[in-house]
């Protein structure tokens, strides 16, 4: 059953411990950017992150050195460029050596889907003629049935899934809609459960393209208006293009990006304060379409 | 390098959307590819069907999206699905007709690189990663690619092989189990290139208005094979400069 917290801080405090495997998901949708903000405030340390699409909040992450170890498919900037802290940490181990295993799309797909599923690996159909099998722990298995040869990659059991969603009810059920990514995998794989919301409502309504998570799959739950940013909740907001296109510029320098995430992230108190302070206001609840 | 009339990168875009045809599954993902496909359905292809790894079947974006997850991609899709739904059910069981990806590094046989410049384990430059790629271009049915052409990009041999292309002499996808035909074209700011049906190398096939051969062959880091006679690819319509340039200009 869900717990409401009224504040993030104590629901991060007590679900999410140094060492552990992490997956703040969103495919570039519903992203729990509020959780990773509070891991940083936090000063959470030797995470192993994991994420078919790391992008800027893992960027924060890894350079704020909260992260020994980032399982992932693909890390980039999307439509604009590289992750440079991510970059500076692969290529020249600062602020420390990060591990990286590293997957396609559809291999970390297939392992969430075996994590929720309860099986020892998910099977499918792929990295045939390249070189990334040979650098996870994939393992070519041929099919009983016929002759082909698939791959099984190991299930992905991540000690604490966090996701962003737009509803929950007054029960701890969450509702999300829009490109629902890969949340519901994540949530079923993982040990605990952390939802942020944009609002809390009496009744859920009929939407198009929408999943509903029962309340009983889920730990916590934290109204986090805006806790997306610069993702977005579809209904609520709108993608911050304009920030993922000056991000490129703030992290491409190690003191400018330290000094950007004490102004933002360690010196403002939670989600409300971090988005006044980067002049992105709150929405009024109740503000869905 | 610019001609009076349009940009090499406009030629790019518009001779990628003029392969796509009305009614084809096509996968594309976000950059070039994305625009590209968005131009087609726009012009001559209106029932394009638009699909991203972001789950969004069907999409017709009025506006040119950032990324593959704004918010004008699933609200414009028929529908949306999940990531491992869209890979598992569309992609692996052969839906797609046409993959369609950008590349970092690109070989005489196809074969392309988006992990690393360098060593694997201690990179000069960390790329993104293989994302969807490895699986579009082994299940699609054919694959587009589209590349700026530079000798950077256009390399004897590559770093890290993240994606199949046609492997290295002719029969080896098949044999391997790929299931697509790999791809057909590379569509670069200079021109297009095909894989000769025999040694599966790419042959340059057309040249883009303006350009001469010598300068394709001093970007490309193999010696190329070029068709002969060598054809110039039709310049871009009024059309379809007008319409790329208003889609451009509606970049969210």
């Amino acid at each position: 059953m869900a717990n409401f917290y009224d504040t993030l801080a104590p629901a991060v405090a007590e679900l999410i411990q140094d060492g552990d495997s992490v997956a703040l998901e969103g495919f570039t949708h519903l992203i729990p950017s509020a959780v990773g903000h509070e891991l940083i405030r936090q000063g959470r340390q030797h995470l192993t992150l994991i994420r078919l699409t790391p992008d800027i909040i893992y960027d924060q992450l890894i350079g704020m050195g909260a992260a020994d170890r980032l399982v992932f498919s693909w890390g980039g900037n999307p439509g604009v460029g590289s992750l440079h802290r991510f970059r500076d940490a692969v290529e020249r181990g600062w602020p420390h050596p990060l591990e990286i295993e590293e997957h396609s799309h559809v291999g970390l797909a297939n392992a969430y889907v075996a994590g929720a599923s309860g099986l020892p690996f998910g099977l499918f159909r792929g990295y045939i003629g390249g070189e990334l099998v040979r650098r996870g722990h994939m393992v070519p298995l041929r099919s009983p049935f016929t002759d082909e040869e698939l791959i099984a990659v190991p299930a992905v059991r991540p000690d604490v899934t966090a996701i962003h969603a737009q509803q929950a009810d007054r029960d701890g059920n969450v509702m999300l809609w829009g490109m629902t990514g890969i949340h519901k995998e994540a949530v079923l794989a993982a040990r605990r459960t952390l939802v942020t919301v944009e609002e809390v409502v009496d009744r859920f309504e009929p939407r198009h393209n929408s999943m509903v998570l029962p309340g009983w799959v889920i730990n916590a739950i934290v109204e986090v208006p805006r806790g997306a940013h610069p993702s977005y909740a579809l209904g609520y907001d709108r993608r911050d293009n304009d920030f993922y296109r000056a991000w490129d510029a703030i992290s491409r320098d190690r003191e400018q990006f330290q000094s950007w995430m004490r102004m933002h992230v360690l010196d403002t108190r939670d989600h409300a304060e971090y988005l006044d302070s980067i002049g992105v206001g709150s929405p009024l609840a109740g503000t869905a379409r | 390098m610019r001609t009076d009339t349009h940009t090499p990168e406009e030629m790019m875009t518009i001779a990628a959307a003029r392969r796509l045809r009305d009614h084809q599954v096509v996968f594309v993902g976000i950059g070039l590819p994305s625009l590209a496909a968005i131009l087609a359905q726009h012009m001559h292809a209106p029932n394009l069907q638009i699909i991203y790894e972001s789950g969004t079947i069907g999409a017709h974006p009025e506006k040119l999206p950032l990324s593959i997850g704004d918010g004008e991609i699933a609200e414009t899709a028929d529908v949306v699905v999940s990531v491992p739904e869209i890979f598992n059910y569309w992609l692996q069981a052969g839906r797609i007709e046409v993959g369609f990806l950008g590349a970092a590094q690109i070989d005489r046989h196809a074969n392309i690189n988006t992990t690393v410049i360098g060593d694997y384990d201690h990179p000069q430059v960390r790329l993104p990663g293989a994302g969807g790629a490895p699986e579009i271009a082994s299940s699609a049915q054919e694959v587009i690619i589209v590349l700026r052409h530079s000798l950077r990009a256009f390399v004897d041999k590559l770093d890290f092989t993240t994606t199949p292309g046609h492997l290295a002499d002719g029969g080896s996808r098949s044999e391997l189990g790929l299931s697509g035909a790999g791809p057909s074209l590379v569509i670069t700011d200079l021109g297009l290139l095909e894989p000769d049906p025999e040694r599966n190398e790419l042959v340059l096939t057309s040249l883009n208005p303006g350009v001469d051969l010598a300068e394709v062959q001093a970007h490309t880091g193999w010696d190329l094979q070029v068709r002969s006679p060598l054809p110039v690819t039709p310049p871009p319509t009024a059309e379809e400069l007008a319409t790329l340039r208003r889609l451009q200009a509606s970049k969210a």
